[in-house]
């Protein structure tokens, strides 16, 4: 069978609901089904990755902005998330303003101030919705305004990377190097408990569809051609009355909000956060799976990252040297030899060279 | 005063490690666009170099003479291999061009993870170079000194390089116009190669010499890479006057948020003021105008 | 005659060097207005400058209001529209969705976040003005090199731009795609401002209303293509660049 009828079809308004419906499928149906309860939760934790990679296509695929610090949204959000539950399961041990059990052990008597607020459940969820979406706002207007892109911005974004995980890592209050881990509730149900662990995983599957739809609504938007505009010629499109900057912000939003959601989920799904997983390294890495699957389709960075991460988990523990250089040799041959990803080699009739990336 | 001297000399010793580290990245972006990630992996060469000839000569102060030409020449080395076999295919690609090369830096981490080991080394620091010298009231570590210096005559070295032999004629005007340089008849290809080979050898030379202030595992090279990139970022990539300036300015910014708050909130305020002297000059601090959309 | 733009004193300095000094620029609405010079008399930058791209000093005033300080993106809304010497068209976007963005710069945030349903009639109407309309569904990247010339110009049509800026529209043109430029600029010169920078002496001679004589950054002459062709100064600088250029090729 020849791939483009299908691709053809899965443009039309039905072909996306059957996309949609036969993902639904997959996710609520079979792997519930199949998997042990053990392997759902890995499949949540590696379905938090690919909510990232959702995002990361959208602005460097799409809209040319190769940012190399989503590790930053994804800690927001996941230390956003975490201090809640620290502080739930301090109050259902100890009552109203307890201390969280990592800071007694450090020599925290006072709870700080700036926790106190996230006691509130609804207060925790705007704030990681909005806090990382806010700060990417600025730090975007602060960036593109300037005209600051190509290697530049993907220098900035990394550095910003290694200056939060260092922050991250000097406060005691936040666990320091260590994080913070052992929750033992998530809005009140017992993370011990097998359901709600697959209930966690549900939440995941439906975030990532969410996500997909949302990715895909901008895509195929008059502003998703915009953006394919802004990345292969920014200039022209300044020259046509375009604010360039404000369009690269939106993306740049996005996909932090995104980030900072995933992270949101994979705390309780993983049970720890620490700088170790946002730094500069785990940000990067976040766009390997993205580029194998192809940076500038929808679905192309989900089957990355998924793919990415399974082989991480079954690979790294066994033959940790090999899957580095594993790694290492996928970074060089698909960005060298496969740019547009394994998306790319689906594409029956591709324009004549794809310039995936906007010129620096 | 003693403070003052102190933060300034602490201020011209980060500045010049910077420099010595961002000096050679400096030089190859400048040259062809590209970021190479592998640079801080070459600068963890030249700290093993160092290592492998220190346990080969015994000697600490001659192992160091003998290991900075060797670290010039391995560095120099694998920027060759690395501009030959992957660069020089990516043209025009820069942002690819930075993804294949951190994959690049991850094999190379890996390789010296097994043959060095994942454990830090340390190289001994010769006799000549141990102790202090008193300056103005403050007692200042020789090493520092001496890194002091070799990023002096690092930087002396590239520019009478750039301006006074035809190799250096050469490599400006494929800076300048690539073109032009071509239909002149420089062959830019041998040009770019050459200029990846000092610029990876300038690496080399500074993981030789940070072996000299720190101990050497195969993540020292990323350590110091973000930091350089800062240099090559706010000195406006390419520019050798802009990185040394940056260098010092960066070095001193440090030193002194390090002074007044914690090491970890001095990264975060550098980085906060980069951000905002990029709103000042997006292009960095020297660029040269010209009528061009890039 | 009914002034569209007028630039007062511009000067440019890159550096030191005044690649654009102290030039007066009048374009008319009902004019295709040429600027000539030889390479490095400062034409591209005067349309930089006038665009926002290049720092300058002077004036530059549309229909009252000065334009100096402000961004590219708002001068292009004042209807200032310009082309660039290599064609730049959105190389992975079909003819329509390139034009579709250029009609576009005013549409709110909830137009632009949802799906287009059918292409605007201007839209539709430019693709048939500058002969694409059989191309709606083709991407830019693989047109034709004189067919992207055209699609920069509708594209420029398509967002109400009234003085466009022309750079070398017609650069590796055949002849007969140089005829239909040319009548295509002056049917647009209709009810809008068109200056043309070309370095092509016999589609200036054809096709300008007017033209102005740029050399060295400053103006050396201007008028109806007759009165240029005779100034004596005009034809110092075109026959000595052209004696140049003959004793380079026979060295």
């Amino acid at each position: 069978m020849s791939p483009a009828p299908v691709r053809m079809f899965l443009k039309t308004r039905l072909g996306t609901w059957t996309g949609f419906g036969a993902a639904a499928i997959v996710l609520f149906g079979l792997a519930p089904l199949l998997l042990s309860g053990f392997r759902l939760g890995l499949l949540a934790q590696f379905i938090c990755y690919a909510i990232v990679a959702v995002g990361i296509g959208l602005a460097w695929g799409r809209g040319g902005m190769l940012t190399l610090g989503q590790g930053v949204f994804f800690g927001m959000g996941a230390y956003l998330m975490a201090m809640h539950l620290k502080m739930a399961d301090a109050e259902f041990r100890n009552g109203p303003g307890a201390v969280p059990d990592f800071m007694e052990l450090a020599g925290i008597r006072e709870l700080p101030a700036y926790w106190a607020p996230f006691s509130s459940p609804a207060f925790t969820i705007a704030m990681i919705l909005l806090l990382p979406t806010a700060f990417a706002v600025l730090l975007g207007l602060a960036v593109f305004k300037r005209r600051v892109k190509g290697a530049y911005f993907a220098i900035l974004s990394q550095a910003l990377a290694g200056a939060f995980a260092i922050l991250l890592i000097g406060q005691q209050s936040l666990g320091g190097f260590n994080g913070l881990s052992r929750f033992q509730y998530f809005f009140g149900f017992t993370l011990a408990d097998p359901v709600n662990q697959q209930m966690l995983y549900f939440i995941a599957a439906g975030v990532l569809l969410a996500v997909v739809a949302i990715a895909l609504q901008l895509r195929r938007s008059r502003y998703g051609e915009l953006l394919v505009a802004v990345r292969d010629a920014e200039e022209r499109v300044r020259f046509l009355g375009y604010d360039a900057a404000n369009v690269k912000v939106v993306a740049y939003a996005v996909a932090a909000l995104f980030a900072s959601v995933a992270g949101a989920v994979f705390v309780p799904v993983v049970g720890i956060i620490s700088p170790a997983s946002i730094g500069i390294v785990p940000s990067i890495m976040f766009i390997l799976g993205v580029a194998i699957g192809g940076r500038a389709s929808l679905v192309g960075p989900v089957v990355g990252a998924l793919a990415v991460a399974w082989a991480q988990t079954a690979l790294s523990e066994q033959f940790p040297s090999a899957w580095t250089y594993a790694q290492g040799l996928l970074f060089i041959a698909i960005i060298a030899l496969l740019p547009g990803g394994i998306a790319s080699v689906f594409k029956r009739f591709p324009t004549k060279r794809t310039p995936v990336e906007a010129a620096a | 005063m003693d403070l003052l001297v102190g933060q300034l000399f602490t201020g011209l010793s980060t500045g010049s490690i910077l420099l010595l580290a961002a000096l050679g990245l400096s030089l190859t972006y400048g040259q062809m666009g590209v970021i190479n990630m592998a640079h801080g992996e070459f600068i963890m060469a030249g700290c093993y170099t160092a290592y492998v000839v220190q346990q080969a000569v015994g000697d600490a102060g001659a192992s160091l003479l003998i290991a900075l030409p060797v670290g010039f020449l391995v560095g120099g080395a694998m920027g060759l291999v690395l501009e030959t076999l992957l660069i020089r295919r990516l043209y025009h690609r820069p942002l690819d061009t930075l993804l294949v090369t951190f994959g690049v830096g991850l094999i190379l981490q890996q390789v010296a993870r097994d043959v060095f080991g994942a454990p830090a080394v340390n190289v001994a620091v010769p006799e000549a170079l141990r102790g202090g010298v008193d300056l103005l009231g403050v007692t200042v570590p020789k090493t520092r000194l001496f890194i002091m210096a070799l990023a002096v005559v690092s930087v002396a070295a590239v520019t009478l390089v750039l301006r006074f032999t035809p190799a250096g004629r050469r490599i400006r005007a494929v800076v300048g116009n690539r073109d032009l340089a071509e239909t002149a008849g420089i062959s830019s290809r041998r040009v770019d190669a050459g200029t990846f080979f000092i610029g990876s050898g300038l690496a080399g030379v500074a993981g030789v010499a940070l072996t000299l202030i720190g101990s050497t595992s195969p993540t020292t090279g990323q350590s110091y890479l973000v930091d350089a990139f800062l240099v090559v970022v706010a000195g406006g990539m390419g520019r050798i006057k802009g990185a040394v300036v940056a260098a010092v300015a960066l070095g001193a910014l440090q030193a002194v948020f390090e002074t007044y708050s914690t090491a970890s909130l001095a990264k975060v305020g550098v980085f906060l003021v980069i951000v905002v002297f990029l709103q000042l000059r997006p292009q960095g601090l020297f660029t040269l105008r010209t009528r061009s959309l890039a | 005659m009914n002034t569209a733009l007028s630039c007062k004193h511009i000067e440019v300095d890159f550096d030191g060097f005044k690649a654009v000094s102290g030039v007066d620029l009048e374009l008319a609405r009902g004019e295709v207005h040429f600027l000539i010079g030889p390479n490095g008399a400062g034409k591209t930058t005067l349309v930089d400058a006038i665009t926002g791209l290049a720092k300058y000093s002077g004036s530059v005033v549309k229909d009252g209001e000065e334009l100096r300080g402000k961004k590219v993106h708002h001068i292009a809304r004042r209807g200032i529209g310009r082309t660039f010497q290599t064609a730049q068209v959105f190389d992975n976007l079909t003819v329509a969705q390139n034009l579709d963005i250029a009609a576009g710069a005013g549409r709110s945030p909830w137009t632009l976040l949802r799906r287009r349903r059918h292409l605007p009639q201007n839209v539709v109407d430019t693709m048939a003005r500058i002969g694409l309309a059989d191309h709606a569904d083709t991407p830019a990247g693989v047109l034709a090199h004189g067919q992207k010339q055209w699609l920069e110009i509708g594209m420029l049509l398509v967002g109400d731009a009234d003085v466009l800026l022309l750079d070398e529209p017609i650069a590796g043109m055949g002849h007969d795609e140089r005829e239909t430029t040319g009548r295509l600029l002056h049917d647009i010169a209709a009810d809008r401002a068109v200056a043309v920078v070309e370095h092509d002496m016999d589609f200036m001679r054809a096709f300008a209303s007017r033209v102005t004589v740029l050399h060295a950054g400053a103006v050396l002459a201007s008028g109806s293509v007759d009165e240029v062709s005779n100034d004596p100064r005009v034809q110092e600088v075109y026959l000595g660049t052209a004696k140049e250029a003959a004793d380079a090729a026979t060295a």
